[in-house]
């Protein structure tokens, strides 16, 4: 068993963690306060490269692994949450589920500008009136003339009014006795006509991120813009979720570790009954937690991008890495505010940021309690793995980055 | 152009420095690229983007400075190169220096020899001015802008009363200043590239030089005495018997 990174891992979260820390720690709060996105950050994720990290270069990615995308995830949120949100989204649930199964010439026309980072991707699913509960979908797909015409209203999209490609889910059968079996999903330009969307503010916390809602109103889709078969909507929707949710878990990991990092700072700084806060047992306790939880939780991570390098399937490893490290790096939070005392119920320190950050992911992507269902039913039998026609595809180091250009 | 950036492999800027029996500790802290020495690589691929030609970026120390090597190649540099020999050991900055100029003849035809200013755990500065000495080239330190003018150099420089423009002739070489620009963060072009590049190893002998002489050691290091310090706050109904009371007390404590 080897828990070692390679030196690629090491020198990718170097420059990551530098980046983070040069460019956005600065102008994070400013921003969070504005509830604005730095309009600098999505080109710059372009230009690093970040926006394709672990695809192939002939798909114009970068050909690093999918550890190498947690170990990214860990270093944005690390910062803030919203930079690690652009990974989950156009990373995780778009490029990744383009990449196990759009056909090549989708790869081409869509994959190909998304990895660039020349354009954005969102992934919308969630409606006004469907979250966890996917199979209530409203949205409709209907075939004409060799296109399919769509309408509906997604709600709670990251990234919904900067992105310029989504992967939408639609019914496309209302009579199928499985509501499930009757979605489809489609990568849609977000230039076509009958398409409005917006920002939705007031969000308790990520409000640095752009988070929104996209309204379809008899859009005309061609057929070639269909990901996978009819009615593999929800089984294409549960795979993307099964990358967007090892970025949610990767970068909660990172949240805690902030948490964890300003607190040994506040505790070894501040005083209270004439010693350093640290040197008290009760604070210790707590930092004791947040080693426990950075560890478990960076390990739970680290094992399911083990998993998608070799190609095997990680839907329960990957959800229990989401549950664990979003519940504790809430909890972390938490307590990093009680160690920072009244200083750190104000954001002149980063800590309240981090507790408003962390609540979101309890939600997002499959809340604690799905969660919670889906390792019951694992455990008891209740639910398996069946093959999927198309699996996501195994890391190959050598094919990934072959490039005659280099 | 012909660039060669020499790097030395530190610890962590972050690490924390220990004296113990007399020798220096660093705990166990990351080792990383001299940090001055990445502005250094940043002038050297800026020139290079200007001028063309190549960087080559080139250390002394053991087979563990390759990371710092892989550094400068994820970063643009064209090659690297380690100078490793187990004379080396202990060596002062004079013998470092004939070993780096060695190395800068080896790779023939050098128009430009970029240092950082200082290496942060030594800190001694001098490393570039001796290497100019051995290759008996001109030295232009602390440089803040490069820019190449008809086979001269120019650089300017930050001086205390104001800025000062410098010309020398090629072959020369440069020490930087953090002024000279962020230093540019790894490509995943790099990346890929620096992990798949063999590093070749010369020893003194490849560099056909003797091991130099080091005349300089370091006997003794210790930290700062560690001071004593109470605060005590001097408190009364007025600031005029604030004041009297806070007279008693540095008289009494002959401080005055």
């Amino acid at each position: 068993m080897d828990f070692s990174l390679t030196d690629e891992h090491r020198m990718v979260q170097e420059m990551v963690r530098d980046y983070a820390q040069r460019e956005i720690a600065p102008i994070i709060k400013e921003y969070d306060r504005k509830q604005e996105m730095a309009p600098e950050i999505l080109p710059r994720m372009a230009e690093l490269g970040l926006l394709g990290i672990c695809l192939p270069l002939r798909y114009g990615g970068q050909g690093m692994d999918y550890i190498a995308l947690g170990l990214v995830c860990e270093e944005l949120e690390a910062v803030d949450s919203s930079m690690r949100v652009v990974m989950s989204v156009h990373v995780g649930l778009n490029c990744l589920g383009l990449f196990q199964w759009a056909d090549e010439e989708q790869k081409e026309a869509f994959l190909i500008p998304q990895a660039r980072g020349e354009k954005i991707a969102c992934f919308g699913l969630s409606e006004p009136g469907a979250g966890s509960d996917v199979a209530a979908i409203q949205s409709t797909a209907r075939r004409d003339k060799g296109n399919y015409v769509i309408n509906g209203e997604k709600m709670w999209i990251s990234l919904a009014s900067k992105a310029h490609h989504v992967m939408w889910v639609a019914r496309t059968n209302p009579d199928a006795p499985d509501p499930h079996d009757g979605l489809s999903a489609f990568l849609v330009e977000l230039d076509r006509p009958g398409i409005t969307r917006g920002d939705i503010h007031g969000k308790l916390g990520v409000r640095a991120g752009s988070t929104g809602w996209i309204s379809f109103q008899d859009v005309r889709v061609p057929e070639k813009n269909r990901i996978g078969k009819e009615g593999e909507g929800f089984k294409i929707a549960m795979s993307a979720l099964d990358n967007g949710r090892y970025t949610v878990a990767a970068g909660a990991t990172g949240l805690i570790r902030a948490c964890l990092d300003e607190s040994v700072q506040y505790a070894n700084q501040r005083q209270a009954f004439g010693r350093q806060i640290g040197k008290i047992q009760l604070i210790q306790a707590k930092i004791a937690h947040m080693v426990q939880s950075y560890d478990a939780a960076r390990l739970l991570y680290l094992h399911a991008g083990w998993l998608k390098n070799l190609g095997k399937r990680n839907t329960r490893q990957t959800s229990l890495a989401k549950w664990f490290a979003t519940d504790a790096s809430f909890e972390a939070a938490s307590q990093a505010i009680q160690i920072h005392g009244a200083y750190g119920y104000s954001d002149e320190y980063n800590v309240e940021r981090y507790l408003r950050n962390a609540r979101g992911a309890i939600i997002y992507e499959g809340t604690s309690e799905i969660h919670q269902l889906i390792q019951a039913g694992y455990a008891l039998g209740l639910r398996g793995d069946a093959p999927l026609r198309k699996e996501l595809p195994a890391y190959d180091r050598d094919k990934w980055q072959e490039n005659c250009s280099e | 152009m012909n660039i060669v950036v020499c790097i030395k492999q530190t610890p962590d800027s972050a690490a924390k420095v220990v004296a113990e029996n007399g020798q220096v500790s660093w705990g166990d802290s990351p080792l990383v690229m001299n940090p001055w020495d990445e502005y250094a690589v940043e002038a050297a691929l800026t020139m290079q983007e200007e001028q063309g030609g190549d960087v080559t970026v080139i250390s002394i120390g053991e087979e563990g400075v390759k990371d710092a090597l892989k550094t400068g190649l994820a970063m643009g540099c064209s090659n690297a190169f380690l100078i490793s020999d187990p004379a080396m050991q202990n060596a002062d900055s004079q013998a470092v220096a004939r070993v780096l100029a060695a190395a800068i003849q080896k790779i023939e035809n050098v128009d430009i020899a970029f240092f950082g200013r200082q290496a942060i755990d030594g800190d001694m500065g001098v490393t570039a001015a001796q290497t100019a000495r051995v290759l008996g080239w001109p030295i232009l330190s602390l440089a803040s802008s490069v820019g190449a003018v008809n086979g001269s150099i120019r650089v300017e420089r930050n001086v205390e009363e104001g800025r000062q423009v410098v010309e020398g002739k090629l072959p020369v070489a440069v020490s930087v200043v953090k002024d000279i620009g962020d230093p540019r963060y790894p490509s995943f072009m790099g990346i890929r590239k620096a992990n798949r590049a063999t590093i070749p190893v010369w020893t003194l002998a490849d560099l056909g030089i003797e091991a130099p002489d080091t005349n300089v050691r370091w006997p003794e290091i210790m930290n700062p005495p560690e001071h004593e310090i109470t605060n005590e706050i001097v408190s009364g109904d007025s600031p005029d018997e604030i004041a009297t009371i806070l007279a008693d007390k540095i008289l009494s404590e002959k401080v005055l």
